[in-house]
């Protein structure tokens, strides 16, 4: 099947929100405040657990310009709430628990920022500590899944296809590894920030949140307040990155909530960078065991993939790292298992790129590892085992063009000359390594709606409540319409971010253009139909409209998953398993006698359906490199255990990539590709499929520069020098 | 609150309220504001110049880069009443007053430089210095010099790529706005 | 942030004046995040920030001259300290990022605070630690400590000092020149900072209250024309250093007549490897020398356990520094 003709989708045109980020005019949450508007700052506990014996107010009710201390029994009971869209169904300051390092224990709100900050660190807490779940320490589980358990655990947690045991022992080759990632951060640049406001004697709730979803705080909130939805009315029309973290609803956005409706007054909660360690969630720890057998010829003959992730002791978040081995290589048996390991941490959340991005550094680690143990190149051990239809499942792929990725991949990078052995390549005294891995990501899509307006000035106005957290969402999603409508894209306009437009899922799992973009495409087709009933001929229909003195003529959309379901991943119902894939190269220099590792260039290549927009698909593919590189060689958030506090919560002591750290030779391209069975439109998600593969790609290189096999994230000095 | 501190020559009036004379994008004004308001604060909090992000409140991220007297600095670690007599500059201040965007705001557009827009301001503004300065000459200078602004979606390659343009773009029509010179000089 | 008292200084005599009860703020890049931390709780700060005496590099007839407001960006791109000293020129423009060199300043620098991150911590203080409460224990002993100290520490404190000026500063024979209110002294960089060794109390440096920095000289030397400065960081920039190291040499014919190693974030203080120039001095220059002399050296280390990697490392800046001060034109 091929693509329709398009006017819109696939043309590379500059973000139409563009010059409201560069001339500083684009408002994110907190950055419009009402007249009377408190600050609230958080006061965190310097415990991980036990119960609050007693709080002293007293010396930060005393700072000038400080109005409350707020304490556990200041705040109304709440009812439970769903988990998701909440992260966790422990809310901080209910009672005299304390379950985590950094869990509020009071919030002091004053009438200044200075005041408020000033105040908080001289509340004091007594605490009758007890002895915390360390996080080495703890024993795997089971997550709590289906009716007993939360949204978490959204898939199977154990497969099993095949005789593994045949196919081990009659292997000619055999990996056995294990491999760690750690537990690491989002650090978006934009804190979560909520302002909240009761209007209409309290009646009516509005907030102005740094959300993902401002639907799913609406329901959150809703749900602890026991107040109808409608009620609620969440609003950001900027997102300043989230990456997941601000994808649920997090204490601070209830306790904001609360405290305005206890004080009487607006109030603003800036969670802070040291708030967004223990407040935001962060991608857990992954402990993961791989096994990989394989015949002469390199086919595999039998995968085991295990994992236990780190989560809080109140929830069952599920890291679903053996995602990708599941789908990744045909094998004859293929045998996952999924457990967690609860300790007194803050919960843990989907991070970019969750589940696959943890895998895959164990899985593309094991891979390279047996291609070694084979002496055999690295990719043609991949294509060996190319999978045509799902192990797993054994459905058909609903598009996969991923033998494309890899040839042109491997041609513009120079595959072909790699030197099996490694220590082959140096330049002065660096080590040079050439390394490649696969990406692979799971299909998420959400049921979605929205509305597309013709005006009678001819411009075209798309409502639907997702969010633009930078990928393009003011940009892309007209494109969609433009095609439709035959309209240029400049000349339609999106408005987002807002309960009170059209409900769409939250903007995560690299789902809303797919998920959003079929709502409007359908929005549109109806509107098509409006018009062309008033007029075939486009040209006419704002005249058609002025003539019979109509401002503006409307129609809803609405797109969902198979099956009608609100959410599913992998194809869900549709027949078909559902993935995006892609292939990458780098090349790395290592200085061994420093112990330091770095990216001099990369190439990727991918296969993810209709690309609707290639230079903000480009921009988001290079972001997802980058955050490879951070997670194989900088990010991680070491804990004390002692303590169950992470060692620093800011961005001095930890280390994000930064643009010294990234070579533009950042080679991306995508594969000519229209995805019939994913969404309308042939799209499917691109944001987090870059992100994975390429720790593992920077691991492999490292071992081919160095002969040094890394298995534990990120790179150490220590693991290179010498 | 005043302590005084008698000295030999003068008088050191040590005060909790400052007064503060500072112009700001063009507009000067008079001050009265605790001594321990951030420069940051004081544009967010204060004046409504909310386009200067707060990132980090330690120096250690860039989304509140201005510029004081032409040098890029972090408001976050600039106190208001250290800009007494000075000139601040914030990304509000770089477009044209009839709304035309600096070469570098228009080469971040050109270049997809930006995703979520958040450290966008401090990039920008930084940016601007690095030009003015004299850094952006070739891809690795400008890495270098810019990398005191993270950007978490990590458009790193499109902004040295946009800088590295808008630096072509400024020294081809020299009359460009934003093409400060460094104010000390190195004598 | 808790609210002070502020007062801008207008000339020099009014700082030394009240140097003794007022914190001192040059750039701030440090201070604020003290006060923010709640390292720092003054009653009074004295902005020092406009005293243009103390800003600005010149050369007089055997040193350079940097006043002490100086920021490591006019410092480091200064062309008299680019070609005499590069060295500290190089170490300046490692350090922080372009904004933050743009205020801090070299005097400030000099006096940052260690980045250990148990002291670092926001208030109330989850954890021991004897900087921030005396004699309430060092966390970082035995706990994360892989980026702290191999020489000079104690069990009451085991933090490094992280500026990399100073570690050129003192590769180079620098000294500090201070004043308060009674005169004025000098004092050598290599003698400026206090490991635990050196002091019970934890006093980070020689500077007594009251005391202000007014400049630095850098002896004019073959020496210091011959000079580099190393820094390993897993982040290519905008990071501290996990070890540097500032080498100095006068070759005459390929022979080594003096030899300069500094190494920084390694102790409390740039830490010289007198034993290694000593070693150096008189043999022709060869990597493998230096491998051995700055080898002899490092056995005086005494690794926190995980900070084995820390002298490896320590060793191969020193001696890779020693290497481009060899090859510099």
């Amino acid at each position: 099947m091929s693509p329709p003709d398009t006017i819109g989708i696939g043309a590379p045109i500059p973000r139409h929100d563009g010059r409201a980020k560069v001339t500083g005019a684009a408002t994110y949450a907190g950055e419009e405040v009402p007249a009377g508007t408190l600050h609230a700052v958080l006061v965190p506990a310097t415990i991980a657990a036990g119960r609050i014996v007693s709080i002293d107010t007293t010396a930060a009710a005393r700072i000038p310009g400080v109005v409350r201390v707020l304490v556990a029994g200041d705040f109304p009971a709440l009812k439970p709430a769903p988990v998701p869209p909440v992260a966790g169904s422990f809310v901080p300051l209910q009672d005299d628990r304390v379950r985590y390092e950094g869990q509020p224990v009071a919030v002091v709100l004053a009438e200044s920022l200075e005041a408020a900050e000033a105040a908080a660190p001289l509340v004091r807490a007594s605490y009758n500590r007890a002895d915390p779940a360390i996080p080495s320490h703890a024993a795997d589980v089971r997550p709590k899944a289906g009716h007993e358990g939360n949204g978490y655990a959204f898939a199977e947690l154990d497969t099993a296809v095949g005789d593994f045991e045949q196919g081990w022992t009659a292997a000619r080759a055999r990996v056995d590894q294990r491999y760690r990632t750690p537990s690491r951060h989002h650090n978006p640049m934009e804190p979560s920030a909520t302002l909240a406001e009761w209007r209409s004697g309290g009646a009516e709730l509005y907030v102005h949140d740094a959300t993902q979803w401002t639907y799913g705080v609406r329901y959150g909130l809703a749900a602890m307040l026991d107040l109808p939805p409608g009620q609620i009315h969440v609003r950001c029309p900027y997102t300043g990155g989230g990456f997941g973290s601000k994808g649920y609803v997090w204490p601070h956005q209830i306790l904001a909530v609360l405290a305005a409706k206890v004080a009487g007054r607006p109030v603003k909660l800036v969670l802070g960078r040291a708030g967004m360690y223990t407040g935001a969630g962060f991608q857990p720890a992954v402990e993961q065991r791989l096994r990989l057998a394989a015949a002469a010829d390199g086919r595999l003959t039998a995968v085991a993939h295990e994992t236990s992730s780190l989560s809080s002791v109140s929830e069952d978040y599920v890291e679903f790292a053996a995602a990708a081995t599941r789908t990744l290589y045909a094998s004859p048996a293929v045998h996952t298992q999924t457990r967690i390991r609860h300790a007194n941490v803050g919960t843990p959340t989907a991070m970019r790129a969750p589940h696959e991005g943890p895998g895959m550094f164990a899985l593309e680690s094991a891979m390279d590892e047996l291609a070694w143990e084979l002496r055999m190149d690295p990719l043609a051990l991949r294509l060996a085992n190319y999978a045509r239809t799902d192990p797993t499942d054994g459905r058909p792929f609903s598009s996969k063009k991923l033998r494309e990725a890899y040839e042109e991949g491997a041609r513009r990078f120079g595959w072909a000359k790699r030197p099996l052995e490694p220590r082959q390549l140096s330049d002065g005294r660096a080590r040079v390594g050439w390394g490649m891995a696969s990406c692979i990501m799971s299909t998420f899509r959400f049921a979605a709606t929205a509305r597309a307006t013709f005006g009678v000035d001819g411009t075209v106005t798309l409502a639907a409540g997702c969010q633009e957290i930078g990928t393009g969402a003011y940009t892309v999603l007209p494109q969609v319409a433009a095609d439709v409508l035959g309209i240029p894209p400049e000349r339609i306009r999106l408005m987002l971010g807002d309960t009170s437009l059209p409900e769409t899922g939250g903007t995560f799992g690299s789902s809303t253009t797919l998920s959003v973009g079929s709502a409007i495409k359908d929005a549109a087709e109806r509107l098509r139909a409006k018009l062309e009933e008033l007029t075939p001929d486009r040209q006419g229909w704002a005249a058609a409209l002025a003539d019979r003195g109509w401002k503006e003529i409307s129609a809803d959309g609405v797109w969902k998953p198979h099956g009608d379901v609100a959410f599913d991943a992998t194809g869900g119902s549709s027949g078909y398993s559902m993935h995006t894939f892609g292939a990458v190269f780098v090349e790395v220099a290592v200085d061994e006698a420093l112990g330091l590792v770095r990216l001099r260039r990369a190439v990727g290549g991918y296969s993810a359906g209709r690309i609707v927009n290639p230079r903000t698909a480009h921009s988001q593919m290079v972001g997802g490199i980058v955050w490879g590189y951070g997670q194989a060689v900088l990010e991680h958030s070491p804990m004390d255990e002692r303590y169950g506090r992470y060692l620093s919560k800011n961005l001095s002591g930890v280390m994000l990539p930064v643009n010294a750290d990234i070579p533009s030779a950042i080679d991306v391209f995508f594969v000519d590709e229209y995805d019939p069975h994913a969404s309308a439109i042939g799209a499917k998600g691109v944001g987090e499929l870059g992100a994975t593969g390429v720790a593992a790609a920077i691991t492999n290189a490292v071992w081919h520069a160095t002969g040094k096999r890394i298995r534990r994230l990120p790179i150490q000095i220590g693991d290179l020098v010498g | 609150m005043t302590q005084i501190i008698p000295t030999s020559t003068t008088t050191l009036r040590f005060e909790r309220l400052v007064d503060t004379r500072v112009t700001i994008n063009d507009r000067a004004m008079t001050l009265r504001l605790e001594a321990r308001v951030s420069l940051l604060d004081l544009l967010r909090e204060r004046l409504g110049l909310t386009g200067t992000k707060k990132g980090c409140n330690e120096g250690a991220c860039g989304a509140c880069t201005v510029l004081v007297d032409g040098e890029r600095v972090n408001a976050c670690l600039t106190l208001a009443a250290s800009c007494d007599g000075q000139h601040v500059t914030t990304v509000e201040g770089l477009a044209s007053p009839g709304g035309a965007l600096h070469p570098v705001q228009q080469a971040f557009i050109d270049h997809d430089a930006f995703q979520c827009g958040y450290c966008t301001a401090g990039q920008v503004v930084s940016a601007v210095a690095c030009v003015a300065e004299g850094h952006a000459t070739d891809e690795a200078t400008v890495r270098e010099w810019m990398s005191g602004n993270i950007c978490r979606c990590a458009a790193y390659p499109q902004i040295t790529a946009a800088v590295l343009d808008a630096a072509n773009r400024m020294a081809r029509e020299p009359s460009a706005p934003g093409a400060t010179k460094r104010s000390v000089d190195h004598a | 942030m808790r609210d002070f008292a502020y007062a801008r200084a207008q000339q020099l005599d009014d700082t030394l004046g009240s140097t003794g009860s007022a914190t001192i703020l040059a750039g701030g890049t440090e201070l604020l995040n003290w006060l923010r931390l709640g390292i720092a709780e003054p009653e009074q700060v004295l902005d020092i920030g406009g005293l243009d005496t103390l800003r600005g590099v010149r050369r007089d007839a055997n040193a350079i001259v940097i006043g002490a407001l100086t920021t490591l960006n006019e410092v480091g791109e200064n062309p008299i300290v680019v070609s005499a000293a590069p060295a500290l020129a190089q170490a300046c423009l490692k350090a922080a990022s372009a904004q933050i060199r743009n205020r801090a300043t070299l005097g400030g620098n000099v006096l940052q605070k260690t980045r250990c991150s148990y002291f670092r911590a926001e208030e109330p203080l989850p954890w021991p630690c004897n900087k921030r409460v005396p004699g309430s224990g060092c966390s970082a002993r035995h706990g994360h400590h892989e980026r702290h100290a191999i020489l000079g520490w104690t069990d009451a404190c085991v933090a490094v000092q992280p500026s990399d000026p100073v570690v050129a500063l003192a590769c180079l024979d620098a000294v500090a020149e201070v004043a308060d209110w009674e005169g004025r002294r000098s004092i050598p960089m290599v003698e400026f900072h206090l490991t635990p060794e050196e002091s019970d109390t934890l006093a980070e440096t020689r500077l007594r209250p009251g005391e202000l920095i007014t400049g630095f000289r850098i002896p004019l030397s073959a020496l210091a024309r011959r000079s580099t400065y190393v820094k390993v960081r897993e982040r290519e920039s905008y990071e501290y250093a996990f070890v540097s190291a500032a080498a100095a040499l006068e070759l005459s014919s390929g022979t080594v007549r003096e030899a300069r190693v500094a190494l920084g974030s390694v102790a409390l203080k740039p830490w010289r490897l007198t034993a290694a120039e000593g070693a150096l001095v008189g043999q022709p220059f060869s990597a493998e020398r230096a491998r051995q002399a700055v080898g002899t050296a490092m056995a005086a280390a005494r690794p926190l356990g995980e900070t084995d990697v820390k002298v490896t490392v320590a060793t191969n800046a020193a001696v890779w520094a020693l290497e481009l001060a060899a090859a510099v034109v």
